[in-house]
């Protein structure tokens, strides 16, 4: 009732406009689809068979709702003509979708960091589960590695994607509700998935754990931002398209791809949460690696390595050191990655060639992971000095160091020999964080620092000691955590495969177990510096964007005298 | 396996096995097209991309 006041009130100030005012076809398709979409949700609540539906379908109910109160405001709330894609012959950059992902990955990354640490702590000292099921390692660990991948990352690569489309095609993003769709949309995913776990909702699939009605709404936000990026693209001004855009739609096409085929599932009820997925024995190991892994390489490197090719030249000042090799670099990676899902399956039933056909490609992968580090290292040719008073860039740039070993270690352990010690031992969790912290984090916490000031038309970061103070304490804390799972991991796998001279095997299970304690105590350690130094992030963001000094630009008064 | 030559064996047979030639002579291409001394000057501009800003 209160906000259907101030929404007539609204309405009555803006009743005196110049030009006639009506709303576009989005706005209002829009929200007769949400004010649709809430009824049907309702009903979907009404009629659930299982507690967790009906709090996903009462929960997506309030947020249609939501969705038609904004987008009916913003109608109220905007001038009558749509922002112009240019002013004064300059694109007019849309920074708002941006300004929402980048506080949106800030908040996730934080959340996702903690419940990591928690999780390490749970290992060490299982009595931290406190034997409630909400809060149990089992749903706590997919709330990590969804939280971290999916909200930190996703948000940080959608945040980028836009900005850098824009700017390298020097043109105005796209739609106009069509890019807040996809940024909230998005988040919203990430609040079904999220909660989805706690309350014990899963498909029992790594890194696709959401069911079946948070898949099927990841999808329509997905092939909504598959067409902002594309018509961002061919609306474009510069006639090149730059290779990070190759690198963004190489990431967000090859997703929609693996979605689609991981998660074909049959849900035993429309009003019930429970899916069964349509693969079943070894094809569906096999679908499930094939997504899994390209989740790494697609999501989690092709997307990266986009930010690497524009915000490492852009913060050294500095051209990309090889063009043509950044063309070979998109392409091999591209022809090669799709097919290492295998070398997670070795030594199982899947058939010997497809383990050896996935651990070959693994090894060829090496060259194209290798040429794109040299590319971004390189990069800083004529530049190395700025590392010593640039912490920002000095994360961007171990960031690609960190690439480099991970991806020098993967194909490493993809071999079949190698791979029967490390494989299901804490060396995968200690390779998995020198890429996820190292990579990943890295070249997100460096675009993050350049995109805030950016986007906020700030002049630049709040405290640049602040960075460093992040730099060093989240690189120590990356060093303890891989240097503890490296040693854990080669423990376990050689107490695992130890037999006394009888031939029995010399230890139980749950002295490896207890062998491993201590590295798990250096693990959370290791975390929680982690954690610290995103903390210490987070307020050098918001002072930024609080007390920044705005960036003078030529303001649009200012023209030149006709 | 398929000892018998039918035209269907034929045509799994050549669908499996050409993509292999297909994908390597695509991957050469864009190699040409990489290295192609004609399109050097446009790859040196783009390489400045990022750093042309407005």
């Amino acid at each position: 009732m209160v906000s259907g006041a101030v929404f007539f009130q609204r309405e009555s100030a803006m009743s005196q406009p110049s030009i006639s005012k009506s709303m576009t076809s989005g706005e209002s398709g829009l929200a007769v689809v949400f004010a649709a979409t809430a009824f049907l949700c309702v009903i979907a609540a009404a009629k659930a068979l299982d507690a967790p539906f009906a709090f996903h379908a009462a929960l997506s109910a309030a947020a249609s709702v939501a969705a038609v109160f904004c987008i009916v405001n913003r109608y109220f709330e905007r001038p009558a003509a749509l922002p112009p894609a240019e002013i004064n012959g300059r694109p007019n950059y849309n920074m708002g979708p941006i300004k929402f992902s980048s506080f949106m990955a800030m908040f996730w990354g934080i959340a996702g960091f903690l419940v990591g640490l928690i999780i390490a702590s749970q290992l060490a000292w299982p009595a931290l589960n406190f034997d409630l099921p909400w809060i149990s390692f089992g749903r706590l660990r997919p709330l990590h590695t969804s939280a971290v991948i999916f909200a930190f990352g996703g948000n940080v690569l959608i945040a980028t994607s836009f900005y850098v489309v824009q700017k390298s095609c020097r043109v105005r993003l796209a739609g106009d509700l069509a890019p807040w769709f996809v940024v909230v949309g998005y988040n919203f995913f990430i609040l079904v998935a999220g909660t989805g776990y706690l309350l014990g909702v899963t498909q029992s699939k790594e890194y696709a754990e959401p069911e079946w009605y948070a898949d099927l709404w990841l999808t329509i936000v997905w092939v909504v931002y598959l067409l902002v990026f594309l018509a961002t693209i061919i609306k474009r001004k510069e006639p090149h398209i730059f290779v990070a855009n190759w690198f963004y739609l190489a990431f967000i096409v090859t997703i929609a791809v693996l979605h689609l085929g991981n998660n074909s599932a049959l849900p035993v009820s429309v009003f019930g949460s429970k899916s069964y997925v349509a693969w079943g024995g070894i094809q569906d190991a096999m679908f499930q690696w094939w997504y899994g892994h390209n989740a790494v390489g697609f999501f989690l490197t092709a997307g990266f390595l986009a930010i690497m090719y524009y915000f490492i030249p852009k913060r050294a000042e500095r051209p990309i050191y090889s063009y043509r090799l950044s063309i070979i670099h998109f392409w091999a990676l591209i022809f090669l990655y799709i097919w290492a899902g295998p070398h997670h399956l070795h030594y199982t039933a899947l058939p010997d060639w497809t383990q050896t056909l996935g651990m070959t490609f693994s090894i060829m992968l090496w060259m194209p992971s290798w040429g794109g580090m040299i590319n971004g290292l390189m990069t800083l040719s004529g530049a190395w000095d700025k590392l010593r008073t640039d912490p920002v860039l000095r994360m961007l740039v171990v960031s690609v160091a960190f690439y480099g070993m991970s991806t020098f270690e993967g194909p490493m352990m993809s071999i079949k020999v190698v791979n029967s010690l490390s494989h299901y031992t804490d060396w995968t969790i200690g390779h998995v964080h020198s890429g996820a912290l190292g990579w990943v984090g890295f070249v997100s916490f460096g675009a993050l620092y350049c995109l805030v000031p950016w986007a906020w038309n700030r002049k630049g970061l709040y405290s640049l000691k602040l960075v460093n103070w992040h730099f060093w304490v989240a690189t120590l804390g990356i060093v303890l955590y891989i240097s503890a799972m490296w040693v854990s991991g080669i423990l376990q796998g050689l107490m695992w495969r130890a037999y006394t001279s009888l031939g029995f095997l010399e230890y139980s299970f749950i002295e490896t177990v207890e062998a491993m304690h201590p590295f798990y105590v250096i693990r959370a350690a290791g975390g929680g510096l982690f954690l610290i130094g995103a903390l210490i992030m987070a307020y050098n963001l918001w002072m930024t964007v609080r007390v920044g000094e705005a960036e003078v630009q030529m303001p649009v008064a200012l023209q030149p005298a006709e | 396996m398929k000892a018998i030559l039918t035209l269907d064996n034929l045509a799994s047979g050549l669908v499996t096995t050409i993509w292999t030639p297909v994908f390597v002579a695509i991957f050469l291409a864009i190699i040409a097209y990489a290295f192609w001394p004609r399109n050097k000057a446009a790859f040196d501009e783009a390489a400045h991309l990022p750093l042309r800003e407005e």
